[in-house]
Formats: structure tokens, C-alpha cells, sequence
């Protein structure tokens, strides 16, 4: 008895990932046989009109996962070629994209966690502040779009700005939650140790709030990958947002599939980064 | 000026009651010293104050009314002079043991070199038994070890005053035993003066040079002071097997399971200075007359140390 729930557990990471390629093969079969363009003919002559357009179908397609694969090695193969305005590389696409969600990300963290901190520390600041604080919170980051633009009168930075602002608000809440849940023994432990108050903050209150900062950070960052896709289909120019809106004017699917799978490993890959750093600063009571 | 290492003088607190009642009155009219080097032990019932005097002492709290000095000055907030060691330990999680100590003597001589810090440490850890395990952090130690890294650390800052807020009340009976030894050795070397909380009256008895004896809140007072002169150093073992230990213990649970609750009404002492009664229920066992008689005038104290008037609101 013992001996098979044992082997039914150890296994369970090997049926999970057999269960998800199975699942990949299924759904990509299923793609690729549905949205494959019948074949033509059958013999017969093709007509005058059939002939003009290429023996195409009459209803455009979805392309076929092979033909993403296959996107997706000549991207891949030389992600990093520039021919002009309309055709640049993912590589440098993402590139953009990645300069402005970490400017954007970092301005609002370097403003977030000091005021998350004041906020926390004192529940003066935090009655005075915390009617903005809700009031600002839900308005769509695109919506400061158009005030942006006009003030700062920069697509580049307008950009930047809507970052800024949807991803500063996970980070600040995050922060006084953490700093004002800090439990009261430690704060005592740095009182009875006559510890100054800034360095309490750094040696008890900022480790203590770490991981709830951290969790605000993780937040943030999904947050602002998610908004600079729609920021860089307004602002243009450059960016995977951008990629994404020209492919379509160009009726390339092939190419805002790819750029969809992109996005998302991206995301995923930030998300990582900020988790393993989550990783450092947690502790176990 | 008292001469006393510590005084409290007519300590009291009170919580303002809802509308129209009146205000709550936890304990009042607690006045005790403390000489300096000597270990005492407060018993009392939950919710009696216990820990309202200790965090005032430590200065994390602050009294209704009444003065506490220490040394000839004012106890204002923490400070360094004051060691406490708290019951859940309060070690910080994210460092390790070794660092939980260094934390504590990197606050109290910042102008020592690292290896200095860290050696003093080492040596404070390796008195209560924790060598091996200065690199876990709390969470990987058991509440008899973190109790010890707590302990290390108080004693390594070398406060004038100890805080003892019933540091094994969480422990189960073996590991407390140990740890009371421990505390006794690393007591003996320095000879600080402490002030601990317990719920143990064998603990208290083990320990303390005098106990305390709390009466029941509200209006909580200290009722008297026990004299304990069973000859030191004391051992677990050893103790049980004095003649007097269990005139001690008696007296001691008399007082906790039958008097605790009566005493509370009396006000007598209301008004003015008065010191807990001092004991000994081993001279009293054998000669109760004569020295109820000759205890009575040195009761009570007039000397009122001077301090700035603070609230009143007696009656």
C-alpha cells in the first residue's frame, strides 16, 4: 500500500509534464489540421479568378502553428536587425519596450516605497493621503494618456509617464501595509536597543516589510508589462506594443501570433526575476 | 533620595472607562526597590499588571501614575541600561542566531571592530549552549533555543537592569529546568540585577533573593515581599531537599490560591507611601508574634521622592 501512494507522488511531476506536451500536441494538431488551406483542385482547371489570387482561399485564415515556428526562427535567427522605421528586429522591439517598462518601473519604485514607508509609519499621513491614494488608484493608467502627451508633449516619455503611474500604486500600498503590519516585538527589540530611527527603519521595519514590498513589486511589474503593450499602440513607432499593431496593418497574423507568444514569455520571465529576488528576502517566522 | 539601585513609587494604571463609568484602575499604590545586584521574582494571577510594571520599567510603557527611578534618574523610554528579554522571544527571523546576539552588542559599544562584536557574541551563545547552531536562523531552532539566543542577547549588552517577562512561560518543564540553570551560571557571573515575571513558583523560589506576591486585579497592588535565604548557588536538584523549601512553597501557593483574591479589598494603603510587606515565612513559621510586631514600623516609608507633579486622580 505504502509503497504505491509513494511511486503515485513521485510521479506526479513527471504525468504533469506529460499531460502538458500531450495537451501542446493535441492543441497544435488540432490548429494546425482545422486551419490548413484545403487543397485546391482536385484535377480540375482552376478558374480565371482562382488563378489571380493565388489559388487562396476566399476567407483568411488563421496561419497554422508550423508557419509561426517557422516565423519564429527567421525572427529569432536575427532578432537584432534595424531596415528602417516600419522593420526592426524583436530583439530590438522588446528592447524599447523593456527601457521604458524598467524607467517607468524604477521611477515609481523610488517614489512608492519612501512614501509607502512615511504612510506606514504614520497614520497621520496615512488619513491625509489615503483619499488620493483611492481616488488616483483605479483610473486606467491609458486614460493619463492624453494629459500626458500634452504636458509633456514626448511620445517617448508619455509612455514612460503611463508606466510610472499604473505600476506606482501596487508598490506604495504594498509598502505601508508591510511597514505598518511589522510586528510590534520587533519594533520593541530596536527600541530597547535605543536604535535611531532611521536606523530602526533599515535593520528592523525595512526587513520586516521586505517581502510585502517585494509582493507590491511583483505586482507592479505585471501590471506594467501588461500596460505598455496598449501604450505603444497608441504612442508608436517602436516597441513590441507597436510590432504587434504594425503587423496587423500589414495583415501579417503570423507575425502578432509570434509577437503574442513573445509578450507572454517575457512577462513571465520578469515575473521570475522579481520572485527569485522575493526568495532572498523572505524569512519564516 | 532613595539610596535604592531601582525605585517605583506609587505606580499606578488605569484605562479611561466608557462613557459615565469610571475609569478602570488595573493596579495602583505599587511602590517596591530594588537592590542593586539582586534577583526578584513578581507572581501574581493574569491581569494583574505583571507586565504593564515590567514594560514600564523597560520604558515601552508608560504609568497612569507614579515615579520610576533607576540610578538616581527618571526612567524615561528604553534604554540600553535596561536589558528585557521578552516571552515570545522576539528574536528577529530574517538573522541568524549569531547575528540576533551581534544585533544587541552592535547596539550597545558601536565603536567596536566586527571581530569584536562577533567574539563577545560568540562567547555569550556558547554560555547558554548554542555553539553549534549560531548559523540557523529562529525559525530553525526549537523555543527552548531561541529562549537562549534571547537570553544571550540581553546579557551580552550587560544592562544594569534585566527584564525577565516570564521568558519559559512557553516551555515545556525539562527544557525549562535547563534553561533555569543556564540563566542561574550566566546570572552568577555578572550579577545583574534582575526583574522577572513567572507564573512558576518553584521557578521563583529557585531564583529569586525575593518574590513579589501580586494580588488580584482590578486595583491590583503588591501585597508582600518574600524573603528567600536559601543559600546559594541553588541547583534544581539540591533545592527541594532544604529544610525551608517547602515552608517557602507553602506560604507562596497559600498566598496565590487563598489570599490573592481577598486582599484586594483592602484600601488601607490607599494613600501614601507604602513598600510591600517583607516576609519570611520561615522565621514566621517559627516565631509569628515577635515578628509581626517588629516588622510593622518598617513597612511603611515616608519618603516621598520628589518629581515633577503628574496627574492625580485619586479617589
Amino acid at each position: 500500500m505504502d509503497r504505491t501512494t509513494t511511486e503515485w507522488k513521485l510521479s506526479l511531476n513527471a504525468r504533469a509534464t506529460l499531460l502538458a506536451v500531450l495537451l501542446l500536441v493535441v492543441g497544435l494538431g488540432l490548429w494546425e489540421g482545422l486551419e490548413r488551406a484545403p487543397v485546391l483542385g482536385g484535377g480540375e482547371e482552376l478558374s480565371e479568378y482562382e488563378l489571380l489570387m493565388g489559388g487562396a482561399d476566399e476567407t483568411a485564415r488563421v496561419p497554422p502553428p508550423s508557419a509561426i515556428l517557422e516565423r519564429a526562427w527567421v525572427e529569432l535567427s536575427n532578432p537584432f536587425y534595424d531596415a528602417g522605421p516600419n522593420d526592426k528586429g524583436i530583439g530590438i522591439q522588446l528592447g524599447y519596450s523593456l527601457y521604458r517598462v524598467l524607467t517607468g518601473y524604477l521611477m515609481a519604485a523610488v517614489i512608492a516605497i519612501p512614501v509607502g514607508f512615511l504612510i506606514g509609519m504614520s497614520p497621520l499621513m496615512y488619513r491625509a493621503l489615503n483619499p488620493y491614494i483611492q481616488v488616483l488608484r483605479p483610473i486606467s493608467p491609458l486614460a493619463w494618456m492624453p494629459l500626458a502627451l500634452f504636458i509633456i508633449r514626448d511620445a517617448e516619455a508619455s509612455a514612460i509617464f503611463v508606466i510610472f503611474i499604473c505600476s506606482i500604486w501596487p508598490m506604495l500600498l504594498n509598502t505601508a501595509f508591510g511597514v505598518a503590519g511589522v510586528r510590534r516585538d520587533w519594533v520593541n527589540v530596536a527600541r530597547t536597543h535605543e536604535l535611531s530611527p532611521l536606523k530602526t527603519a533599515f535593520k528592523v521595519i525595512l526587513p520586516a516589510a521586505a517581502p510585502t514590498i517585494l509582493t507590491g513589486m511583483r505586482i507592479s511589474i505585471g501590471i506594467a508589462w501588461l500596460v505598455i503593450v496598449a501604450a505603444e499602440m497608441l504612442v508608436g513607432g517602436t516597441g513590441i506594443g507597436y510590432f504587434v499593431w504594425n503587423e496587423w496593418n500589414n495583415l501579417d497574423l503570423t507575425s502578432v501570433i509570434f509577437a503574442i507568444l513573445v509578450i507572454g514569455v517575457v512577462g513571465m520571465l520578469l515575473d521570475l526575476a522579481l520572485s527569485s529576488v522575493a526568495r532572498l528576502v523572505t524569512y519564516q517566522e | 533620595m532613595s539610596h535604592a539601585f531601582v525605585e517605583v513609587q506609587q505606580a499606578a494604571k488605569r484605562f479611561p472607562g466608557s462613557k459615565g463609568s469610571a475609569d478602570l484602575t488595573v493596579f495602583e499604590n505599587v511602590s517596591f526597590q530594588l537592590q542593586k545586584g539582586e534577583f526578584v521574582c513578581i507572581i501574581g494571577h493574569s491581569g494583574c499588571g505583571k507586565s504593564t510594571i515590567m514594560n514600564a520599567l523597560a520604558g515601552l510603557d508608560s504609568l497612569s501614575d507614579g515615579a520610576m527611578i533607576m540610578d538616581g534618574r527618571e526612567i524615561d523610554g528604553p534604554s540600553l541600561e535596561r536589558g528585557v528579554v521578552f516571552q515570545n522571544y522576539s528574536l528577529l527571523p530574517w538573522l541568524t542566531a549569531l547575528e540576533n546576539v551581534r544585533f544587541g552588542v552592535r547596539a550597545r559599544w558601536p565603536e567596536w571592530k566586527e571581530s569584536q562584536v562577533t567574539e563577545h557574541s560568540l562567547h555569550y551563545l556558547e554560555m547558554v549552549g548554542l555553539k553549534e547552531v549560531i548559523t540557523r536562523k529562529p525559525a530553525q531552532l526549537s523555543g527552548g533555543m531561541r529562549q537562549r539566543v534571547s537570553i544571550a542577547r540581553a546579557f551580552a549588552t550587560k544592562p544594569e537592569l534585566l527584564l525577565l517577562d516570564e521568558p519559559f512561560g512557553a516551555l515545556d518543564a525539562l527544557t525549562r529546568g535547563v534553561i533555569q540553570d543556564e540563566l542561574l551560571k550566566i546570572w552568577s557571573q555578572d550579577r545583574q540585577t534582575v526583574f522577572m515575571i513567572t507564573h512558576d513558583v518553584d521557578e521563583a523560589i529557585l531564583l529569586a533573593d525575593r518574590i513579589f506576591l501580586m494580588t488580584n486585579g482590578p486595583e491590583a497592588r503588591i501585597a508582600e515581599a518574600v524573603e528567600i535565604d536559601l543559600p546559594r548557588p541553588r541547583s534544581r536538584g539540591e533545592i527541594v531537599k532544604h529544610p525551608h523549601f517547602y515552608t517557602l512553597r507553602n506560604y507562596l501557593v497559600d498566598f496565590l490560591v487563598n489570599r490573592a483574591s481577598d486582599l484586594r479589598t483592602l484600601s488601607q494603603d490607599s494613600r501614601g507611601l507604602h513598600y510591600p510587606r517583607p516576609v519570611n515565612p520561615v522565621a514566621e513559621a517559627s516565631a509569628p508574634a515577635t515578628y509581626h510586631k517588629a516588622d510593622a514600623p518598617a513597612s511603611a516609608s515616608p519618603k516621598l521622592v520628589n518629581l515633577s507633579a503628574k496627574e492625580k486622580h485619586h479617589g
